[in-house]
């Protein structure tokens, strides 16, 4: 039988806030043990928890950004559960009315476009940490991400691949650091996944039963346990066995996902609007000043950039991956403007495309950069290509200006006045090379003569080394053409 | 001095004819006489008392004195007070040293005012007798086998022994203006939102005010103007303008319309507190005050829509006290549920489990709809008939509760019962409204019945003005009881 694979996520982005969501305790990451977490953090008996209204413009500002609906009235609710680390023994988030439903975000799978529908994303507290190393037959408690603001992203089953499901978390981490609400730091648990698989004859319209795989905080880990995952439920399915709802965890080591509670086990979180935080109205001239603010986003780079500057679908999303590499590639082409090129505007996209996604990138993932850190400014980018464009450098010369460029030798004309790798515009010396060039090698003349196109090469070849690939190439080939022709 | 208004107290200090200390260690000479007979308070630390009542002193002394500084107050255990052991009447912080203050704590510091100790209440304020506490029930100081009502029982006591001049209290379903009528005192529930939660250990967040207990109407007042105040730590405070609650107080009351609700004068009030509130409408009559009758058809709900809501909080804000972090922690266990069933089995008291279970079932999956959502309907509605009231009255008058203070010990086994004592004081808290409870008079057996005055929103002063011209012409809240 043919399978399907049935996916939906469900995404927490830990919000850039200074402070945490409902106290004004810091979020920042590292700090020794329960040294940010204050009375409201710790539960004391008394406290009272007050809405920070940056996770409320963060949260409006993804909304917007995916085109979702913005609840004018939204309301958070107590989850009730008991756990050390949760000091309330209640996690305030929201559930009937979430700040953000039904939007939408486009993947890019290879060369095929795909949307991908968003049901709700909603604002939570974060619990704190029980560590279980170092304290001997006891848990130790760290309560400084206690509070620290989430959004939960949940999108639609509409992934059909863990490819697929890879292809909407990047395109939703993109999206989430681009309009700054998130540092994307997977390592320091920024951007959290949960995967809920299930799996359907082809063809079939009913969803399978689903299982979750819970907390992937890498891209790799998403991909290895859908596929993990999917594979074990066929494997059940075929051999006569049912799928029970179930949460499951995945294991890097061993590459399989095990059960970690079925659904029987499931809690009663009991659910109620929590009664120490009134219902969170948005007011439309905030909405409409945050929107105001909002940045082009990558979505419309793509089309933007394929329209306007007639790059393909590829270049477009690989160009817009981040907000720093749009941003790097858009100094380059502003640099470059007026384009000198005369192939107009789109002629010098798709050159400073190519260095960005090429050379550069090549460099950058060599030393671990990110773009941001780049050795070579925009500005001295654009200088090299504008020598390339007008003829001075050849390709092969390019890469080495590119190279000193890169080791720090100031800009390209510099690097190209001091190595003296300027492209030959003297006709009369290249036009006394050629000549030396075919005297010294009389063999290949008479092999060209006889037809053989490949005795042309290897003049060609002769004269870049001759001039030590300063040669305007297409100069060499017309020189040689009219010396052998006469 | 000990039967001193607050004003009376002011004066003596501005004069000069008393300091602080003295006046503190006056009312502690009385604590320490009267305390072991009536378990008014959980905590007193006259060494705490009188380092606050010598900075009073230094503060007048250096010109800055406020209206009441230096007077000093009780505070129900339930107010968290950096350094003072807050307890909150329950076993499971019987260790608790409050580290921070609550705003009401904070306002009281600020004008002054030095704490004479933090007073007995019903376990996390569950409960109308004060016999739910840890700390063993408070009695009736005007009949010492009878309770002193609750929640606020050991403000209400020390109030009415004049241990304390005044006392803080709160009132979730009526602890505030229930113990008040029990003990003779009055005390004011302010309108939701009025005083700060911040600091107030939460019972039922949607329904929980603080607010003043005094011997008059004008000392409430007094007090009001210290405690009330827009506080940014709680979602749920007003933000408006400062008032002088005392502004009013002297407006005549010609042409004050009364309000009295057919479901009040029914079936269950004792023919004692029916006669008392019957000669108290005369002398509002005297006063120059109509009475109208008013209707509130949906109050016979109240009760059983506040043990649907109160509960479902409760549950959820009693969840923190877990022994993880702080306050009680069950000795022995075998594992974390283990710590939690035990610490939770042991630290709280068979009221306060109640109350957790029924919560916990009414926010249970497959009958939130029935219960939980159908009691916010019907807090809905019971608002709404005091609205409708509100368009024929300026006031609403009713006895505060159906009979005098109970004998201890008289409805322990049947908790419907109990809940039953609140049934005229409830609705008030599901409304958000504001109420107060004065004394107007005695029962046969010589207890104190409470008159309840209850107004539309921010109607405070309005109702603190209705108060103080009864008082004027009457002299029932003068009354001290003589404490064997």
């Amino acid at each position: 039988m043919q399978w399907e694979t049935v996916i939906g996520l469900e995404v927490h982005v830990q919000l850039t806030t200074a402070a945490k969501i409902f106290s004004g305790a810091s979020t920042a990451f590292g700090a020794a043990p329960n040294t940010q977490a204050c009375a409201v953090d710790l539960a004391l008996p008394g406290v009272l928890p007050v809405l920070n209204k940056g996770a409320v413009e963060r949260a409006i500002r993804f909304g917007l950004a995916i085109g979702a609906r913005l609840n004018r009235i939204n309301v958070f609710a107590r989850k009730n559960y008991f756990y050390p680390d949760l000091p309330k023994g209640y996690q305030i988030s929201q559930y009937e009315l979430p700040i953000v439903e039904a939007g939408s975000l486009p993947i890019q799978v290879g060369e095929q476009t795909k949307t991908i529908r968003i049901t709700r994303a909603h604002l939570e507290e974060d619990a704190g940490k029980s560590l279980h190393e170092d304290f001997h037959g006891m848990t130790g408690i760290d309560l400084n991400r206690a509070g620290t603001p989430l959004l939960e992203i949940v999108s639609e089953p509409d992934m059909r691949s863990a490819q697929e499901a890879v292809a909407y978390a990047r395109a939703l981490h993109t999206l989430v650091t681009w309009i700054g609400i998130c540092d994307g730091n997977m390592q320091e648990g920024s951007f959290r996944v949960d995967a809920n698989v299930s799996v359907r004859p082809k063809g079939s319209e009913a969803f399978g039963t689903r299982r979750e795989i819970k907390n992937l905080n890498s891209f790799r880990f998403l991909e290895q346990a859908i596929e993990y995952e999917a594979r074990w439920q066929i494997g059940e399915l075929e051999d006569g066995r049912a799928i029970h709802q179930a949460t499951v965890l995945f294991d890097p080591d061993t590459g399989e996902t095990r059960m970690m509670r079925s659904k029987e086990e499931a809690h009663d979180y009991r659910y109620f609007p929590d009664p120490d935080l009134l219902p969170v109205k948005l007011d439309e001239d905030w909405i409409e000043a945050i929107r105001a603010e909002l940045p082009e986003l990558p979505q419309q780079k793509q089309a933007r950039y394929q329209a306007e500057l007639a790059l393909s679908a590829y270049d477009a999303a690989t160009l817009t991956a981040s907000r720093a590499t749009a941003e790097y590639f858009e100094a380059v082409l502003a640099a470059l403007s007026p384009s000198p090129s005369p192939e107009g505007r789109g002629g010098a996209a798709k050159l400073a495309a190519n260095w960005v996604m090429g050379d550069l990138a090549a460099a950058l993932n060599r030393e671990g950069l990110d773009i941001a850190q780049s050795r070579i400014t925009p500005g001295r980018l654009a200088g090299l290509l504008r020598r390339i464009d007008d003829g001075t450098l050849s390709s092969k010369l390019a890469k080495e200006v590119f190279a000193a460029l890169w080791a720090g030798e100031g800009d390209a004309d510099t690097i190209i006045a001091a190595r003296g790798l300027k492209q030959m515009s003297d006709a009369g010396e290249l036009e006394r090379i050629v000549d030396e060039v075919l005297a010294a090698n009389p063999k290949s003349v008479e092999e060209y003569r006889a037809g053989k196109d490949k005795a042309f090469n290897a003049l060609v070849g002769q004269v870049m080394k001759a001039t030590r690939g300063r040669a305007n190439p297409q100069q060499v080939n017309a020189l040689l053409k009219q010396r052998l022709g006469g | 001095m000990n039967h001193t208004s607050l004003k009376q107290l002011s004066h003596l200090l501005a004069s000069g004819q008393a300091s602080s200390r003295e006046l503190c260690q006056d009312y502690l000479d009385r604590i320490a006489r009267l305390n072991p007979v009536l378990n008014a308070f959980i905590t007193v630390d006259p060494e705490r008392t009188l380092a606050e009542a010598e900075a009073a002193d230094r503060l007048r002394a250096e010109g800055r004195a406020g209206a009441l500084t230096g007077v000093p107050i009780a505070h129900k255990d339930i107010f968290c007070a950096e350094g003072w052991l807050t307890t909150c009447g329950s076993k499971m912080l019987a260790n608790f040293v409050a580290p921070y203050d609550a705003h009401v704590i904070e306002r009281c510091k600020a004008a002054g005012l030095p704490c004479l100790g933090k007073t007995n209440m019903d376990e996390f304020a569950m409960g109308s007798s004060n016999e739910t506490s840890y700390f063993g029930p408070v009695r009736n100081p005007w009949a010492l086998q009878a309770v002193p009502g609750g929640s606020s029982g050991g403000s209400a006591a020390a109030v009415a022994a004049r241990m304390a001049p005044a006392a803080t209290g709160t009132d979730t379903g009526g602890s505030i203006r229930q113990p008040a009528a029990f003990c003779g005192i009055t005390g004011l529930k302010p309108t939701y939102g009025t005083v700060s939660r911040y600091g107030m250990i939460a019972f039922a967040s949607s329904l929980d005010q603080g607010g003043p207990m005094a011997t008059s109407a004008e000392d409430c007042a007094l007090l009001m103007n210290v405690m009330a105040g827009f506080d940014a730590r709680d979602s749920t405070s007003l933000e408006r303008p400062a008032e002088d609650y005392t502004r009013d107080l002297t407006r005549p009351l010609i042409g004050l319309r009364i309000g009295l609700p057919r479901e009040y004068f029914a079936e269950g009030l004792s023919a004692d507190v029916a006669r008392a509130i019957e000669a108290a409408l005369a002398e509002f009559r005297r006063l120059g005050a109509q009475t109208v009758e008013v209707s509130l058809p949906m109050s016979r709900l109240s009760v059983p829509v506040y043990y649907v809501l109160a509960p479902a909080e409760a549950s959820s804000n009693l969840a923190r006290y877990d022994g993880v972090r702080y306050g009680y922690r069950a000795p022995e266990y075998t594992d974390l549920t283990d710590m939690y069933e035990r610490t939770r089995a042991e630290g709280f008291g068979d009221e306060v489990k109640r109350r957790i279970m029924i919560g916990t079932y009414v926010l249970s999956h497959g009958y939130y709809d029935a219960y939980y959502l159908q009691a916010q309907k019907l807090r809905r509605l019971i608002a709404q008939d005091f609205a409708a009231a509100f368009q024929q009255c300026d006031v609403i008058l009713g006895p505060t509760t159906p009979t005098t203070a109970f004998e201890l010990g008289a409805k322990r086994a049947d908790p419907v019962e109990m809940y039953l004592s609140d049934i005229y004081t409830i609705a008030v808290n599901l409304a958000g409204l504001p109420g107060m409870s004065l004394p107007c008079g005695f029962g046969a057996d010589g207890r104190p019945v409470g008159l309840q005055l209850i107004g539309d929103y921010f109607s405070e002063a309005r109702l603190l003005n209705v108060a103080h011209q009864y008082q004027q012409v009457t002299d029932w809240h003068t009354r001290l009881p003589e404490v064997k």
